[in-house]
């Protein structure tokens, strides 16, 4: 829609004006710039498909163009903002009470305070429900007692709170919001990491933390709840991908257009046109999709954005392994993309099982 | 305070597209090339949202002269704190033909019928660099002009008005009602909040012929041709 374009065209400009000069450098040192959710906050992106509590209220198509205009500069900054809209304010907006949404939802839409999610854990990524991290409730003092480990989790270092998910003795997995300053909690920054390195990931480490009853997060129980975060997120990813393919796209043109060997530019040799076409082809063909594919939306869109990003980073031959031009930066961090929020392979068996009707994820019936 | 602005902006071609002429070299490629707001008119809509919000102004109206894709360019402006727009029609030859004398004779008519107190344009366009429209529209006003503002301040029904000028800056002092065209360093325009362009769906824009205002667009220059220039010459 026309208010739809004009929120990508808006949006697209803050990204290029104030985002992409800073990117080199975050990435290069490993920089994670805290400010970008004020930012963000302020231009009213954050939760943008949330009604009221300071949020904008828009479609979904509004927030994956608003995902593809972020991380056509980074998946870095991509991704803390889905974590902050998809992951932490949809979860207190969809399962919260009526407190806790007044009680965070407008700071965290204007990126006062910074969220995180906590649900992968060192020994369960793709399967959640084996998740060893507990949560036992204390009748006594009206709290619970969360214990466990959360690993590979956006903005935790810098997080002010934590949407945990853990088991409880019934069995069931609920959503619990834990504060900074809550003790037994620590939240460590996971070091050597060569993806996503403008954004900040660490583990969530909870040793008997008490949590009063008024922050856990009633009205879901289940899987369904991280689920139900994630698919939100998902549809940002899968447009988001795209983003950062159309960016290598044109820097892979306008790179071969501009250097000349052997007496003519890059662009007029038949591989490198094809290179280019097929490109295009599939950056198109991916932004056709509607959002109930969204499991082939997703897996499509990560795999093809990074097939295209590493065919522009070989069209640059050399100078595509400077993080000056960018392209190499892509090629990481859509290592990680590819594999968040549910992994190639693990969609395939989702389309699979929607396919012939039988699961294949695990060996038993 | 009861002043209302009117602020005009051209929709142009973007600033970072490449131009290309037309094979016929009547003009430039304009089919399918990205257009946004004149970087101009950005500022001159930002200074008029500023006075509104300081509570110097009661109404900015945003007025755009062309075809519908105009509206875009409404728009963005509405999303910027635009009250409301006015959309004059013109469109096909007339529109290619469309320059500062047109333009201003419209502008000087919507001043008196809308009965604005200040006029705020840029200082010129980026795709025909005339800077005339402003000066023309104050003449057939005969209202006072403040151009090339790189600051503007409203004292009582005055205005002062810092010039960019050649041999530095002057400030002069000018009655309302006035025009002010808009040079780079008057401000920084704020980049459209998601909120305030949704609002800006629900705001406004009246649509209206030049016709209506009395006004002939016809134009008294014919374009004979369109070059690219040349490339300089090497030593």
């Amino acid at each position: 829609t026309e208010e739809e374009i004009m929120i990508r065209d808006s949006f697209c400009t803050y990204c290029q004006e104030k985002l992409m000069p800073r990117i080199l450098m975050a990435n290069r040192n490993e920089h994670f710039h805290r400010e970008i959710l004020n930012e963000m906050g302020e231009l009213g992106v954050l939760g943008p498909t949330i009604q009221g509590y300071g949020c904008a209220g828009t479609s979904y198509v509004a927030y994956g163009l608003i995902a593809r205009e972020v991380e056509r500069v980074d998946s870095g900054y991509r991704s803390v903002m889905s974590v902050q809209s998809s992951l932490v304010m949809h979860p207190i907006n969809a399962y919260g009470t009526e407190a806790q949404k007044q009680k965070y939802l407008p700071k965290l839409a204007r990126g006062e305070i910074l969220g995180c999610f906590g649900l992968t854990e060192p020994n369960h990524g793709s399967d959640p429900g084996g998740m060893e991290t507990k949560a036992k409730y204390n009748p006594s003092s009206r709290t619970y007692t969360i214990s466990g480990a959360k690993t590979w989790i956006t903005n935790s270092p810098y997080a002010d709170i934590c949407v945990v998910w853990a088991k409880c003795e019934d069995g069931r997995v609920r959503g619990f919001v834990l504060e900074r300053g809550m003790e037994g909690l620590s939240t460590p920054k996971i070091e050597g990491k060569f993806s996503l390195r403008a954004s900040a990931t660490g583990m969530i480490l909870m040793d008997e933390v008490e949590v009063p009853e008024e922050n856990l997060l009633p009205h879901v129980s289940g899987l369904a709840g991280p689920f139900g975060c994630l698919n939100n997120a998902r549809y940002g990813i899968a447009w988001g991908a795209l983003g950062a393919a159309e960016f290598c796209f044109h820097a892979a043109r306008q790179y071969t257009l501009d250097r000349i060997q052997f007496g003519v530019p890059l662009a007029r040799n038949q591989l490198i046109q094809k290179k280019m076409a097929d490109m295009l082809t599939e950056i198109t063909i991916g932004l056709q999709h509607t959002p109930e594919m969204i499991s082939m939306l997703k897996r499509n869109s990560c795999g093809k954005a990074l097939d295209i990003a590493r065919q522009a980073r070989d069209m640059l031959g050399g100078n595509g392994i400077a993080d000056e031009y960018h392209i190499i930066r892509h090629v990481m961090n859509l290592e990680a993309v590819n594999t968040y929020e549910g992994t190639h392979d693990i969609h395939a068996l989702i389309l699979g099982r929607a396919i012939t009707g039988l699961q294949s994820f695990t060996v038993g019936k | 305070m009861s002043a209302r602005v009117l602020v005009g902006v051209k929709r142009v071609i973007d600033y970072a597209v490449k131009i290309r002429v037309k094979p016929d070299r009547t003009g430039v490629v304009t089919d399918g090339v990205k257009h946004s707001m004149n970087p101009f008119c950005e500022i001159a809509v930002e200074e008029a949202v500023k006075l509104k919000e300081k509570k110097l102004v009661k109404e900015v109206v945003a007025v755009s002269c062309g075809p519908q894709q105009v509206q875009e360019t409404i728009r963005t402006a509405l999303a910027m704190g635009a009250d409301r727009g006015i959309h004059v029609e013109v469109s096909g030859k007339d529109y290619e033909t469309l320059g500062p004398l047109q333009v201003s004779k419209i502008f000087a008519a919507l001043a008196k019928k809308e009965q604005a107190d200040l006029i705020i344009l840029g200082k010129q366009a980026i795709d025909d660099d005339c800077n005339q429209t402003g000066q023309m529209t104050a003449a057939l006003l005969d209202w006072p002009q403040g151009t090339f503002a790189s600051e503007v301040t409203l004292e009582a029904d005055k205005l002062k008005v810092v010039r960019e000028i050649d041999g530095g800056l002057e400030t002069i002092k000018i009655n309302l009602p006035a025009v002010v065209t808009a040079d780079l360093r008057l401000n920084t325009p704020r980049y459209a909040t998601l909120p305030n362009i949704m609002k800006a769906k629900k705001k406004k824009i009246t649509n209206v012929k030049p016709a209506d205002l009395g006004v002939d667009v016809s134009s008294r220059l014919e374009v004979l041709k369109v070059e690219k220039l040349k490339e300089a010459g090497r030593i």
